[in-house]
C-alpha cells in the first residue's frame, strides 16, 4: 500500500498550480477561461497551507487556508464586475480583443 | 495582552479605515452629487490620519499577536503614503467633475486602497502581509475601471485585475513554501530563526523567490512590468496619479520590510535576484520610453525606472541603502506628484490631450507650467542641483560601498540615457512652435500642488536635512545595534 506523504501533495499542488499559470498564459480564447486559471492557483496554494498545516501540526496553515478563501471569493466577484463592464464596452471578451492599448 | 494598547498601536490604520466606512454610509444616504463633500472630507481624514502616526507614541511595538508591527521605516513610509494619497486625491476632484465622473465611490475606494498601504507597511506576519495587499490591490482594480462607460479605463481595469491577480498568486505561492518549511509566518521568528543558524532549504528559497516575483509585480519591476503602460494610459489621469505614487511607495515598503526583517540573514539568497531586477527595471525604463508619445505612457516607463533605481539601494543590503530607498521614495513623491499636476492641466479645448506633441511651445502659451515641468523633468533626468540629482547620488554611492560596481556604473549608463527622453519634453516645450493653448485657469489647488512639489523639486539641495535625517531614522529600524 502506497504511503501518501507530504511530497504527494506538495506535487499535486505543484502541478495545479502550473496549470494555473500556464492558463493564463497559454489560453487564447476567453477571459473567463483566465478567471478560472487564477482560481486554480489559489487553489494549489491552499493545498499546500492544509498540507503544511497537517504534517506540521500547527493550526496557521489553515487559519491562512480559511482567508484565502475569504479573499479569492471577493476577487472573483471583482473580476467578474469589470468583466461585464468590459464587455458592454466592448462586446466581446475573447482575449484576442483586448487590443486597445499597444507598445 | 491589552486590547487598549492594540487599539492605540494600530490607531491611525483603524480611524482611517473607520472613517472611510463612515463616508461610504454619508455617500449612500445623501445619494449622486455627494462627491465634493465626500472628497474633502476624504483628504480631512487623511490629513487626521497623518497627525496620528506623528504623534503615536508607539516606536517599536507590536500589536494583535504580533502581526501588526510600528517602528521607525513603518512610519516614515506611512507619511509618504499619506502625503501621496491626499495630494493626489486634492488634484483629482476638479477633474473627475469635467469628466463627468464624480461619483462618492472613487474618494471612499482610494481610502480603502490607502488602508491597505498602510497595513502592508506595517505588516509583521505573512498573513497579515497578504491581507494589506489585496486589501489595497482589490480596491485598485475597481478604480482603474472607474469609468466604466469608456473602452480604455475598463481594459485598464481588466488587464490590473488579471495580472495583478496573478502576482497575488504567485505572491501567496511563496508565502506557503516559506510557512511549510520553517513552520511559521511570523517575521519576528522567522528572522530569529535564520539569526541562530536555521538551515535554508530548497523549498524556502523556491518560497522566496515567488515572493520575491509577487512582490515585484506590485512595484511594476522588470520582468513584470507589462501591466503598467497599459494601466497607466487606460485609467483616468488622476487614478493614473494616484496609481504612480501611493502603491509603489507601499509596495517598495513592503519590499524593503520582508527582505531586510524576516530575510535580512538571507542576503546572499536574495541580492541577486534584486540586483537583476534593478538591473532590468532600469534599462527597460530608459530604452523602452524613447519610443513614447503618449505622456501618461512615458510616465509608466519612468516609474519603472525608477523602481529600478529605488531596488539599487535595496541590492546594497545596508543601512546607507535603506536610507537612500527612503530619501529616493520621498524625492519621487514630489516629482511624480508635480509632473502629474503638470499632466491633468494639459486641456485644449475642454479636452484632455495626453500626447508629448501637444505640449509644443508650451514656454509661450503657458510659461509657468511649462517652468514647473522643466524643473521636474530636470530633475527626474538627475541634473544638479535637482532632488532628483540627490535621490539618485545616495543609491549610487550605498551601491558603491557594498561593492555593487557593475551595478552602479550601469544605473548611472542608464540614468543618461533616459536622460534623452526627458529633455526631449523640455526642448518640445521650449523651442519647438507653439501649438494650441492650454484651458485656462488651471484651479486654485493645482496652482498650489504645482507651486509646492517645484519649490520642493528645486530647493532640496538647500535644506535636505528634514527628508534625509527622517529617512536615517527609518533606515536605523532595520539596524537596531547601529553601524
Amino acid at each position: 500500500m502506497l504511503e501518501i506523504g507530504l511530497g504527494h501533495f506538495l506535487t499535486v499542488a505543484a502541478i495545479v498550480f502550473t496549470l494555473g499559470i500556464f492558463g493564463i498564459f497559454l489560453n487564447r480564447k476567453n477571459v473567463i477561461v483566465i478567471l478560472m486559471s487564477i482560481e486554480l492557483i489559489l487553489l494549489a496554494v491552499n493545498i499546500n497551507l492544509v498540507a503544511f498545516s497537517t504534517f506540521l501540526n500547527d493550526l496557521v496553515g489553515q487559519v491562512f487556508a480559511l482567508f484565502i478563501l475569504t479573499v479569492a471569493a471577493a476577487e472573483a466577484a471583482i473580476g467578474l464586475a469589470i468583466l461585464v463592464v468590459y464587455f458592454r464596452n466592448r462586446g466581446s471578451i475573447a482575449v484576442e480583443d483586448i487590443n486597445m492599448m499597444k507598445g | 495582552m491589552n486590547i487598549g494598547n492594540d487599539i492605540l498601536t494600530a490607531l491611525p490604520e483603524i480611524f482611517l479605515a473607520c472613517s472611510a466606512i463612515a463616508l461610504l454610509m454619508l455617500g449612500v444616504f445623501r445619494g449622486e452629487g455627494s462627491s465634493r463633500l465626500i472628497m474633502t472630507l476624504s483628504v480631512t481624514a487623511l490629513i487626521v490620519t497623518l497627525g496620528l502616526l506623528l504623534m503615536g507614541p508607539t516606536r517599536n511595538t507590536s500589536a494583535f499577536n504580533d502581526l501588526f508591527a510600528n517602528d521607525g521605516f513603518g512610519d516614515f513610509m506611512k507619511m509618504l503614503v499619506l502625503i501621496g494619497a491626499a495630494l493626489t486625491m486634492v488634484m483629482a476632484q476638479r477633474y473627475i467633475e469635467r469628466e463627468q465622473m464624480a461619483r462618492f465611490e472613487l474618494p471612499v475606494l482610494l481610502l480603502f486602497s490607502t488602508v491597505g498601504m498602510l497595513m502592508m507597511i506595517s505588516a509583521n506576519d505573512l498573513i497579515a502581509l497578504y491581507m494589506g495587499v489585496e486589501l489595497q490591490s482589490l480596491a485598485l482594480y475597481v478604480v482603474a475601471a472607474i469609468r466604466r462607460d469608456t473602452l480604455r479605463s475598463s481594459e485598464a481595469g481588466l488587464k490590473y485585475f488579471v495580472l495583478g491577480s496573478l502576482s497575488s498568486g504567485m505572491l501567496l505561492y511563496g508565502l506557503s513554501m516559506i510557512y511549510g518549511f520553517t513552520g511559521t509566518t511570523n517575521f519576528t521568528t522567522l528572522a530569529e530563526i535564520f539569526a541562530n543558524g536555521g538551515e535554508v532549504s530548497l523549498g524556502l528559497t523556491v518560497g522566496l523567490v515567488f515572493l520575491s516575483a509577487g512582490l515585484a509585480f506590485k512595484i511594476s519591476a522588470v520582468p513584470f512590468h507589462m501591466w503598467t503602460p497599459d494601466v497607466y494610459e487606460g485609467a483616468p489621469t488622476a487614478i493614473t496619479a494616484f496609481f504612480a505614487v501611493a502603491p509603489k511607495i507601499a509596495g517598495l515598503a513592503l519590499f524593503v520590510r520582508v527582505l531586510m526583517g524576516p530575510f535580512g540573514e538571507l542576503v546572499d539568497q536574495w541580492q541577486q535576484i534584486i540586483v537583476f531586477i534593478a538591473v532590468a527595471s532600469m534599462l527597460v525604463g530608459a530604452l523602452a520610453a524613447i519610443a513614447q508619445n503618449n505622456i501618461k505612457r512615458l510616465m509608466a516607463y519612468s516609474s519603472i525606472g525608477n523602481m529600478g533605481y529605488a531596488l539599487v539601494g535595496l541590492a546594497a543590503g545596508t543601512q546607507e541603502g535603506i536610507r537612500a530607498v527612503g530619501v529616493y521614495m520621498a524625492i519621487y513623491l514630489f516629482m511624480n506628484v508635480g509632473t502629474f499636476a503638470v499632466i491633468l492641466c494639459m486641456r485644449v479645448n475642454d479636452r484632455m490631450v495626453e500626447r508629448i506633441d501637444d505640449l509644443k511651445g508650451l514656454s509661450r502659451t503657458n510659461p509657468l507650467i511649462a517652468l514647473a515641468l522643466a524643473i521636474f523633468m530636470f530633475s527626474m533626468a538627475g541634473i544638479p542641483p535637482l532632488a532628483g540629482f540627490f535621490g539618485k547620488l545616495y543609491v549610487f554611492l550605498a551601491a558603491v560601498e557594498s561593492g555593487l560596481y557593475i551595478l552602479a556604473v550601469i544605473g548611472v549608463l542608464t540614468s543618461v540615457i533616459s536622460a534623452f527622453y526627458y529633455l526631449r519634453i523640455i526642448k518640445v516645450m521650449y523651442f519647438d512652435e507653439p501649438s494650441e493653448a492650454f484651458d485656462q485657469p488651471i484651479g486654485r489647488e493645482m496652482a498650489v500642488v504645482l507651486t509646492a512639489t517645484s519649490v520642493i523639486v528645486l530647493l532640496f539641495f538647500i535644506m535636505p536635512s528634514p527628508i534625509l535625517e527622517s529617512a536615517s531614522a527609518a533606515a536605523e529600524a532595520f539596524f537596531p545595534a547601529g553601524p
